[in-house]
């Protein structure tokens, strides 16, 4: 079992927060296209264990930059090399990226015939005021419009939400999480606004343009967030995803799990188990090594201890939490007494959390509570191993 | 002897003394154009950045004269700073003459009055160099007037010149030859040398520097060294060019240096006479002293783990710098560590940054202060060098601080924010007189532990940099002296408990949790940061718990930066310390060095 990502690194223009690796130049769409092409045919020669190892393909996730800025034909090209290269599951889920300003008709009905089975829309916000703040490329109507007539379409949608950023008042908070819930959306990722290095953001805040993000607000409207969602059904099941029953992203939630995945496209990381590689974050040296037939691959073989730490940073944000007896079966090339005593330390440490109201334990399993998951970088890098 | 000059040079910090003597070696082709680097006198790192001389040297310039006679000039450098005055003082015996080096967009500062005085004292023939003379802002004449004030000379006695451009500097080497008397002393006599420096090499041991004033040593003799009364083979002797160079003999008049096979910097001390065993001298110098520290803090690894490592770097730190004391301290929130005597503040800072530079020692220094005398009832007196080591209230008749005369040189304009300042720093005024119409000299007696924190910063801020400060002991005072404590979470932190007048605990004790307040990272949980003195909170300051801690996404690319970005956390958490509950960054140990209005 395992999980494919497609990168597309192409936007029509840059969001202000954000630090994914995409070009607003179209130029090289074509070739970058048929590189992608070429990088997943090559995969079964540059990763052959891997490949062999990962079983059958479960789930496809076009994500980006901007997936809906590709034509049907282009999708359509992808998949069938997926084909071609690797065993797809039946009823496979996947999943395309679209922005509100791409979405019409005639396009949903294509990404159906193409065999997309989810929608992930990036609304952000309802509000117009909101959307030129983080320079969006749609406006208000595109949000709400665009949302009303994929729900025609397509049953499995999930919608990205931004909250904490300085023009969000509580109240307007609540319509943009309302009208979600409204459409019988049923699944919603909601993002803090996180200043990254590096992005026009960040360089509005220092040079005292804007306004920085205030955690005490953004920690608010979290708490707000998720009694909300509880209240309409949402199962909370990762700090920034909820779900109503049988709607999880499968794709999300095997990255979760710590189940293999290959992600192809420049900046893309692939994961076996055991090493993480990624692709360079450069459009034009990753269509040029790809057409010389190499992919353009960093690699990083995870120590049983980085392993330790991964899982317990990311089950940690998840519904079921850490599964401490999980270690022994899932780390690998370490010895069998030492993850046990990983585990007791873990179980041990833990301790204080719960006396704060931070954590919860039953048997081998530690889960955060409501406050806890607004700490759960700190307590996880507590819990890291050295 | 009669072709040899030994002399210094005199200069307030950025008065441009180390360009100067740039030039000198260049002028005189001691070094090719190929081997300058600028200031290469100051060949610590630290020295160069920090653009003062912290460690005297000396290096021999030759030299052909109008008179077509080929003459040795000895130039001895000299650290520029108050706490490093004894120093000064003996570098200043081993010359017959200095350069007087002033800057002519400054004029006179009270470090170069002070040392023009010492130098005085030592009968050296004064040369006044005004330096910087191409810049704009040069006031020429109105700093010559100050110099004739000062020293009574002539006008024209004044030279000019540029250490940048080197303009002025074939005068100043005539002026050292024609107005700086010959060396005198006897060949013959017993061998009388001043130890003027010393400095560790790792090869050869220490290196001691010394002028002789009469006799002649010879290599493989038999010397001593008459305050440890300790004797070493001459293993090597020489004259000190860019580069050691080594002599069978040096006589009486020359500046040279010795290496015996010494290890350890606490066996050779500055201002002491070298001798030979076989024949000594009846007397040594005069003018030798015991260097005593004046300010003393904790100094601690950063993780505990790493005791072993630091005492190794501050066997080694001591083994070039004998000024610097050390015994064994522990604190609870700190674990092992030192309790370190230093000359000054400056010296303090130089220490702690010498371990980092060249030790690659990370460390923590706890609240500085100074050693107070403490007369308990039972008749007893003690020396407390160290806030665990105050006594009980109860059982104190008394205690006495440190006391200094503060020079401060300034312009008229700011003697109002300088009694400001100094009032407020328990400071009484003895004496203000005007040096120049526009300089005016006040000297003030003040208590050593208000120099402590941040008087130079304020004294500097006060005065927008117009105002120079020199200080010397005058012995112990009578004083309310109290120790304040700081509780996080009502846990004491011993390494920040400070020794405070009465009267300022409160003001101190407000900034001081202010200032943590400010230093604290937000934790998971509230804390509550007090001062107090005995069981009495006098301030105290609440850090509400941390709201947020989480990243927004983790998917497939997020999760190796993500990790290392937790390591790194995690990394950053360990080399905090944990009191009680509360993890406390290393800033916050210095926080009181930070303290402002």
């Amino acid at each position: 079992m395992s999980g494919i990502y497609i990168h597309i690194p192409f936007c029509k223009q840059a969001c202000h927060y954000c630090n994914f690796h995409f070009s607003t130049s179209l130029r090289y769409k074509n070739e970058l296209i048929a590189a992608l092409l070429g990088e997943i045919s090559l995969t079964k020669d540059f990763f052959p264990e891997a490949v062999k190892n990962a079983g059958a393909v479960e789930t496809i996730y076009f994500g980006g930059g901007t997936p809906s800025l590709c034509t049907k034909e282009e999708i359509d090209a992808i998949l069938s090399q997926i084909s071609a290269s690797f065993e797809v599951a039946a009823g496979a889920e996947i999943t395309l990226e679209a922005n509100p300003d791409d979405i019409t008709e005639e396009r949903l009905l294509q990404w159906k015939d193409s065999g997309i089975t989810r929608l992930s829309i990036g609304i952000q916000s309802f509000f117009e005021e909101d959307l030129v703040w983080m320079n969006r490329a749609h406006n208000s109507s595109q949000a709400w419009n665009s949302l009303q007539l994929a729900t025609k379409y397509f049953d499995n949608i999930t919608i990205d939400l931004i909250y904490g950023t300085p023009g969000l008042t509580d109240d307007k908070w609540k319509q943009n999480v309302d009208r979600v819930i409204s459409l019988g959306i049923p699944h919603i990722s909601c993002y803090a606004l996180t200043v990254e290095p590096k992005t026009p953001l960040q360089k509005m805040i220092r040079e005292h343009k804007l306004a920085d993000v205030d955690p005490d607000h953004q920690s608010a409207q979290f708490l707000l967030l998720m009694t909300w969602l509880a209240d309409a059904g949402f199962e909370h099941y990762e700090i920034s995803n909820f779900a109503k029953p049988g709607f999880r992203s499968r794709h999300n939630s095997s990255y979760w799990k710590g189940k293999p995945y290959f992600g192809f496209g420049p900046s893309a990381h692939s994961f076996d188990g055991e090493s993480r590689w990624w692709n360079i974050a450069n459009n034009t040296t990753y269509i040029r090594s790809i057409e010389q037939g190499a992919i353009p691959y960093e690699k990083e073989v995870l120590t049983p201890v980085q392993q330790v730490n991964e899982m317990i940073m990311i089950s940690l944000r998840t519904l079921e939490g850490l599964d401490t007896s999980r270690l022994i079966q899932q780390i690998k090339g370490i010895a069998q007494d030492e993850i046990l005593r990983m585990k007791q330390t873990i179980l041990e440490e833990s301790a204080r959390y719960i006396s704060n109201g931070l954590m919860v334990r039953e048997g081998d399993w530690l889960r955060l509570t409501y406050e806890g998951k607004l700490l759960a970088d700190g307590i996880a890098a507590d819990l890291f191993f050295d | 002897m009669k072709n040899i000059r030994n002399f210094c040079i005199i200069a307030h910090i950025d008065h441009g003394k180390s360009t100067l003597a740039d030039r000198l070696l260049q002028q005189t082709n001691t070094i090719s154009d190929r081997d300058m680097m600028d200031q290469v006198l100051d060949d610590m790192d630290l020295e160069r950045e920090k653009g003062i001389t912290i460690k005297s040297h000396a290096i021999q310039i030759n030299y052909k004269h109008a008179d077509n006679k080929d003459y040795v000039l000895n130039l001895i450098d000299t650290p520029g700073h108050v706490d490093f005055s004894y120093e000064v003082s003996r570098a200043l015996a081993a010359c017959e003459g200095a350069l007087l080096l002033v800057d002519a967009t400054q004029g006179i500062q009270a470090q170069t009055i002070s040392n023009l005085y010492l130098a005085i004292e030592n009968d050296l023939e004064i040369i006044p160099v005004i330096n910087k003379i191409d810049m704009d802002g040069a006031m020429i004449e109105e700093v010559e007037d100050q110099i004739v004030d000062l020293i009574g000379c002539k006008r024209e006695d004044i030279l000019h010149a540029s250490g940048r451009t080197g303009l002025g500097v074939d005068k100043v080497l005539d002026a050292i030859v024609n107005r700086i008397p010959a060396p005198e002393g006897n060949e013959e006599a017993p061998l009388q040398a001043l130890i003027f420096d010393s400095v560790f090499n790792s090869f050869r041991g220490i290196i001691v520097y010394y002028r002789i004033l009469n006799g002649t040593i010879r290599k493989n003799d038999i010397v001593k060294f008459v305050s440890t009364d300790q004797q070493y083979g001459a293993d090597e002797i020489g004259i000190l060019k860019l580069k050691m160079t080594e002599r069978k003999e040096v006589k009486a008049g020359d500046v040279g240096y010795i290496i015996t096979g010494i290890k350890n910097a606490k066996e050779v001390k500055v201002g002491d006479t070298i001798t030979l065993a076989a024949n000594p001298t009846p007397e040594q110098i005069k003018g030798f002293e015991e260097v005593k520290p004046m300010v003393f803090a904790g100094i601690y690894p950063v993780n505990t783990d790493e005791f072993e490592e630091l005492r190794d770097c501050m066997d080694k730190l001591q083994l070039n710098d004998a000024s610097l004391t050390y015994e064994l301290e522990t604190s609870q929130a700190l674990g092992f560590g030192f309790r370190c005597g230093f000359l000054g503040m400056l010296h303090m800072e130089i220490i702690q940054e010498r371990l980092e530079r060249e030790f690659d020692q990370t460390v923590i220094t706890t609240v500085p202060n100074v050693s107070f005398i403490a007369h308990t009832t039972k008749g007893e007196t003690v020396q407390v060098n160290n806030p665990t080591e105050f006594p009980d209230p109860v059982k104190t008749e008394s205690i006495e601080e440190p006391f200094i005369k503060a020079q401060i040189i300034t312009k008229p304009d700011y003697i109002g924010n300088i009694m400001t300042l100094c009032l407020g720093k328990r400071g009484l005024l003895i004496n203000q007189s005007y040096l120049t119409p526009t300089r005016v000299e006040l000297i003030f007696e003040m208590p050593l532990t208000e120099i402590v924190f941040d008087f130079y910063d304020k004294l500097k801020s006060q005065t927008r940099g117009y105002a120079s400060f020199d200080y010397h002991p005058i012995g112990y005072r009578d004083s309310d002296i109290v120790k304040m404590d700081i509780l996080l979470n009502g846990d004491k932190v011993d390494a920040l408990s400070a020794l405070i007048h009465r009267s300022r605990a409160q003001d101190f004790g407000r900034k001081l949790c202010e200032k943590l307040k400010e230093l604290l990272p937000r934790q998971q949980f509230q804390i509550a940061i007090q001062a107090a003195v005995g069981a009495k909170v006098i301030a105290r300051e609440t850090i509400s718990a941390m709201r947020k801690d989480v990243t927004a996404k983790c998917y497939g690319g997020d999760i190796s930066r993500k990790r290392k970005l937790l390591e790194k956390q995690k990394e950053g958490k360990k080399r905090m310390r944990q009191i009680g509950n509360v993890e406390v960054p290393q800033e916050a140990f210095l926080a009181v060095l930070k303290l402002d209005d």
